[in-house]
């Protein structure tokens, strides 16, 4: 069959329009040809003729009646073993080996392979002749990393296979056929190490999906315990800027208790991915003992690089999410941030002169964030086994103001809020998620009336703190005021967390609960005896000192120990007749 | 041989829609009308119908007129002959020089790839305190200056521009009023910077589309310095002018707005310049000053707005001073931690100590009562305010440091700053007793 080739009519920016004789298939790739360049595009709407794309590169120079190739195939990523540890662009080129090619800049029109060929693996079959096998059923086995990367019957392959020839064990490369299935209607298909999958369609080669229950342990006090995120669930973090998204997304990424993490830089400062890509490759993952950028794959399309590629960034790093969770594998997928995705989708939607919605956001960006977020769950395979992608994108509102179309359409699909605030990113209260605003749907690890508790004194010290702005401090109660300081105490010494102090910056599942039970039954639920107001203040504030220390303290250290019976001793003076025991 | 055409079909705002064929998208067109010439630029092509910006503006353009295509988009003169000298938003010489016309260079080039930066770590001095000390520029950093009109913008970045130590300055003006270009050519002249700097000019008076074209002129520029290992400091003032530059050709291109009146990509069109700030593995650096006047003192509006999110922090200029609240350098962790030993601890209790003055001065405007603290405070935030936070004070960052020393002794016994025991026993003026 020779090659579909249409002409190009007209250029607005990144959008392209071509004429052309043959049919057209909505979201094909089309290659544009300019001179010895050839610039990827995706078709996005038909009319007639005439097919409207999406240029992934810099349009200038492109002149009307220059050829333009359809390819029929989906905009794709290759998944196969090599992933892990690279950098990528929104079309997955690997950046590295781009820089290699092409020096310091990205020139238009060079795409490289994300898997080179002669790339070679160690391959051990699990299949045998004979075999009857569906999509994402295990074929065999190689080694990437820590992980054992399964290599599955192909996410496409709708029916069934016998399986007819599987290699022995050996060194294979990409090129050479690993298994060969036969279906049931005798076609046959020839299985390799690697294989490709359109970016916007979910891969759905397991049994069911199940609810998100388990925690995800992010290390973070404010968001495990108050505000959890499930395995297999989605969060959201808006946040107006300099209120610490992308810090709390690092911190994040390293410390969260999962097996792969996915970086999908979208749309923001390309200083932020070098200091991931620098820094990754020389901190030591306690899990494993190996270094951050083994469990990590970083998709990173900058602001400055075309518009196009970024909505495609979150789709190829959703795609190769779901890849590792087909791995039976718990990964994490951080997307930072949507709201520039959405602003690519925007920018696309007025050059195709579409009617606009609120803020000349497309009309179809709700669903367009729902589906995407919908990527995310914890799903169980035909043979038992679980896998999961949990999904967290910032967003970042106009203004920071949360009433705008992107942050709601977020909020209606997410299970998890983390509303970062100004105010307390300006008062250095990090993490700047705000306890009054941020909400979650999933469970805690902590128990459920200590929750409870701590939000309640949260609040409650909260309309004191109002009230003392109308009345000042002379007109409050003493009762008031004490539930006053233990609202501000919790916050200090349990919600926010140092990310520069090596103890301080994670705090483990077992220490968080231990924290909570001792806070929850000894300071938010225990009535003290103070003289007055200035007593009171000053009990507080040496807690707060000793806390501080406490927090820095290693877990189960001696330093952990002392401090524990200072603050005990502490506590004994203070509290009321007939509640002197202490719980630690 | 150049095509001509002639056939301009349309005229609407500063964009001509004329019939030609064979035009590259982005091309540079010269047409020819009877006051005169300009560049202009193709925005659109549909068929035979290519839609150009008009960079000297629409004004006595006739549909008779001239319209000769270049064959190739914007380009610029690069290198060393072009240090000293000033150009105007399309870099033709205002200064009676020679046009020049060797390395030619492609503005707006391509993005560089992440892989090729490094984590910026060289900090540049700029003598100012409130810079130095409280909030380090970093060589590459990309960092504007938000403030209202009227506010000095124009001079501190002459100040910082005579006192960093950087190879070439590069002055990009966009809109400017013509005595604050005459302000900025002196000023460099007087301090000997001149030989090394060099003016694209735009200024009020110039039509405004033409500013669309000094950002990336400068940075093209700017990058090609860079790539020869030159470090390289690129003013831009003032880009909110930019902005609404690109709000007019958006709608009169009919494009719907986003955000009171802006296009929806503003975003990517200022992300497209800042982030041409880098520091090159292997080669020089570009570091971006830009000022950003906020309309109405209002950071939520699009132009800050946006801005903030793309910038590594912003320098926040209000009542002639750089407010300590709302300014933020992103880098400066990079750079304060190896300067001098106190550098940070003295960043911290100086700043801490100023926010309650604040409050302490909100307590006093309600009329309560003040303490000995307080006044302790009232003393030290009006020194803090004299000999740090004023743009007159002019000293290197050591000096800065124990200025920061002196003032705390003045006003309070060590124990009550909180500072570490060491950093006291080493630092602490000895000589100085406690007056008040």
């Amino acid at each position: 069959m020779s090659k579909r080739k249409g002409r190009i009519t007209a250029i607005n920016g990144n959008m392209v329009k071509v004429e052309t004789d043959s049919f057209i298939v909505q979201n094909e790739v089309a290659y544009i040809i300019h001179g010895n360049e050839r610039l990827k595009a995706e078709v996005i709407r038909v009319r007639g003729k005439c097919a409207e794309t999406q240029v992934y590169e810099n349009t200038s120079g492109l002149k009307v009646g220059e050829e333009v190739e359809f390819s029929e195939e989906l905009l794709s990523v290759e998944l196969g073993p090599g992933l892990l540890g690279q950098i990528f662009d929104g079309l997955q080129n690997p950046l590295p080996q781009l820089a290699k090619e092409c020096g310091f800049f990205l020139r238009r029109g060079v795409y490289l392979k994300a898997l080179p060929d002669m790339m070679e693996w160690d391959f051990s079959p699990i299949a045998k002749k004979g075999d009857c096998v569906r999509a994402g059923d295990k074929l065999g086995v190689v080694p990437e990393k820590i992980f054992k990367h399964y290599i599955m019957v192909p996410f496409s392959i709708e029916e069934e296979c016998e399986v007819t020839h599987i290699e022995e064990r050996g060194r294979y490369d990409f090129t050479r056929p690993i298994a060969r299935l036969k279906d049931s209607s005798g076609r046959h298909h020839d299985v390799y190490l690697k294989q490709n999958w359109p970016v916007k369609i979910p891969i759905r080669a397991y049994s069911q999906k199940l609810k998100p229950e388990r925690t995800l342990v992010t290390k973070m006090r404010l968001i495990d315990s108050l505000f959890p995120v499930a395995l297999g669930g989605t969060y959201c973090i808006p946040g107006p800027f300099g209120a610490g998204k992308t810090v709390l997304q690092q911190l994040t990424s390293r410390h969260a208790d999962v097996d792969v993490v996915i970086i999908a830089a979208c749309g923001e400062r390309a200083g932020e991915v070098v200091e991931t890509l620098k820094t990754f490759p020389t901190i030591t993952d306690p899990r494993t003992g190996r270094t951050l950028m083994d469990r990590t794959v970083i998709i990173c399309n900058t602001s400055s690089m075309p518009v196009a590629a970024r909505e495609s960034s979150v789709y190829t790093a959703v795609t190769i999410a779901e890849y590792y969770r087909q791995m039976r594998l718990n990964v994490l997928l951080l997307a930072d941030s949507t709201s520039r995705w959405a602003q690519a989708m925007r920018e696309m939607s007025g050059r195709l002169e579409e009617i606009p919605g609120e803020e000349a956001f497309p009309a179809y960006l709700e669903s367009r964030i729902a589906s995407f977020y919908e990527r995310a769950g914890i799903v169980k395979f035909h043979d038992g086994s679980t896998g999961s992608v949990t999904i967290g994108g910032t967003v970042s509102p106009a203004g920071g103001n949360f009433e705008e179309p992107v942050t709601q359409a977020t909020l209606k699909v997410v299970g998890a809020f983390h509303g970062l605030s100004r105010e307390r990113s300006d008062a250095r209260k990090y993490p700047a998620i705000d306890p009054l605003t941020s909400w979650s749907k999933y469970k805690s690890f902590v128990e459920e009336k200590e929750v409870r508790a701590a939000h309640m004194a949260l609040r409650r010290s909260n309309d004191v703190a109002q009230m003392m702005k109308v009345i000042g401090e002379e007109g409050t109660s003493l009762e008031d005021y004490v539930d006053y300081l233990k609202g501000e105490f919790f916050d200090f010494v349990y919600l926010q967390q140092n990310a520069f102090d090596k103890v301080d910056e994670a705090t483990s599942e077992e220490r968080q609960k231990y924290m909570m039970h001792f806070i929850h039954d000894n300071i938010l639920a225990s009535q003290f005896d103070f003289k007055d107001k200035e007593d009171a203040l000053k009990f507080f504030q040496a807690l707060r000192q000793l806390f501080r220390g406490w927090n820095s303290a290693g877990w189960g250290s001696n330093e952990f120990e002392s401090i524990e019976s200072e603050v005990i001793t502490k506590l004994k003076a203070y509290l009321k007749a007939g509640q002197e025991k202490v719980n630690a | 041989m150049h095509k001509i055409y002639t056939n301009i079909l349309q005229i609407a705002g500063d964009v001509i829609m004329v019939e030609a064929e064979d035009i590259g998208y982005n091309e540079i067109a010269h047409i020819q009308t009877q006051r005169g010439s300009s560049l202009a630029q193709v925005i659109r092509i549909d068929g035979k119908n290519v839609s150009l910006q008009v960079f000297a503006g629409s004004r006595g353009v006739s549909t008779g007129d001239r319209v000769r295509f270049l064959g190739h988009p914007m380009r610029v003169a690069s290198g060393p002959n072009l240090l000293g000298r000033i150009f105007n938003g399309s870099g033709s010489p205002l200064d009676n020089g020679p046009a020049l016309s060797e390395n030619m260079i492609d503005i707006g080039g391509p993005p560089v790839n992440p892989v090729k930066r490094v984590i910026p770590n060289k900090m540049i001095r700029t003598g100012i305190p409130m810079i130095d000390l409280f909030n380090s520029l970093v060589e590459s950093q990309k960092l504007p200056i938000f403030s209202v009109a009227g506010e000095p913008y124009n001079n501190l970045l002459a100040r910082i521009a005579i006192q960093a130590e950087v190879d070439i300055i590069i002055l990009g003006g966009m809109g400017l009023k013509h005595d604050d270009y005459l302000f900025f050519r002196d000023i460099l002249e007087e301090h000997g910077a001149l030989p090394r700097s060099i003016f694209f000019m735009h200024t009020a008076a110039d039509p405004t589309v033409e500013c669309l074209l000094v950002p990336d002129i400068s940075l093209a520029v700017a990058e090609a310095f860079a790539l020869e290992g030159k470090r390289v400091l690129v003013l831009l003032t003032d880009m909110t002018n930019f902005c609404d530059a690109l709000k007019e050709i958006a709608i009169t291109m009919e494009q719907i707005p986003s955000n009171r009146g802006y296009p929806g990509d503003l975003y990517s069109q200022l992300a497209a310049r800042y982030e041409k700030a880098v520091d090159f593995d292997t080669a020089g650096s570009i570091t971006i000053l830009a000022a950003t006047t906020m309309p109405g003192d209002d950071v939520t509006h699009p132009v800050p707005d946006n801005t903030g999110y793309i910038t590594e922090g912003q320098f926040y200029l209000k009542n002639h001073v750089i407010e300590p609240f709302g300014s933020l350098s992103r880098l400066k962790q990079q750079v304060n931690g190896k300067t001098r030993d106190d550098h940070r601890t003295i960043m911290d209790t100086m700043i801490q100590l100023f926010a309650n003055y604040r409050e302490t001065l909100e307590k006093r405007a309600m009329g309560f009562q003040m303490s000995s603290w307080d006044k302790k405070l009232l003393k030290y935030g009006r020194l803090f305010e004299k000999h740090m936070m004023s743009l007159e004070v002019n000293i290197p960052l050591e000096k800065a440091l124990d200025l920061g020393w002196d003032i705390l002794a003045e006003c309070f016994l060590p124990e009550e700053t909180g500072i570490k025991k060491s950093l006291i026993e080493k630092y602490w003026p000895k000589k100085t007793t406690q007056t008040s």
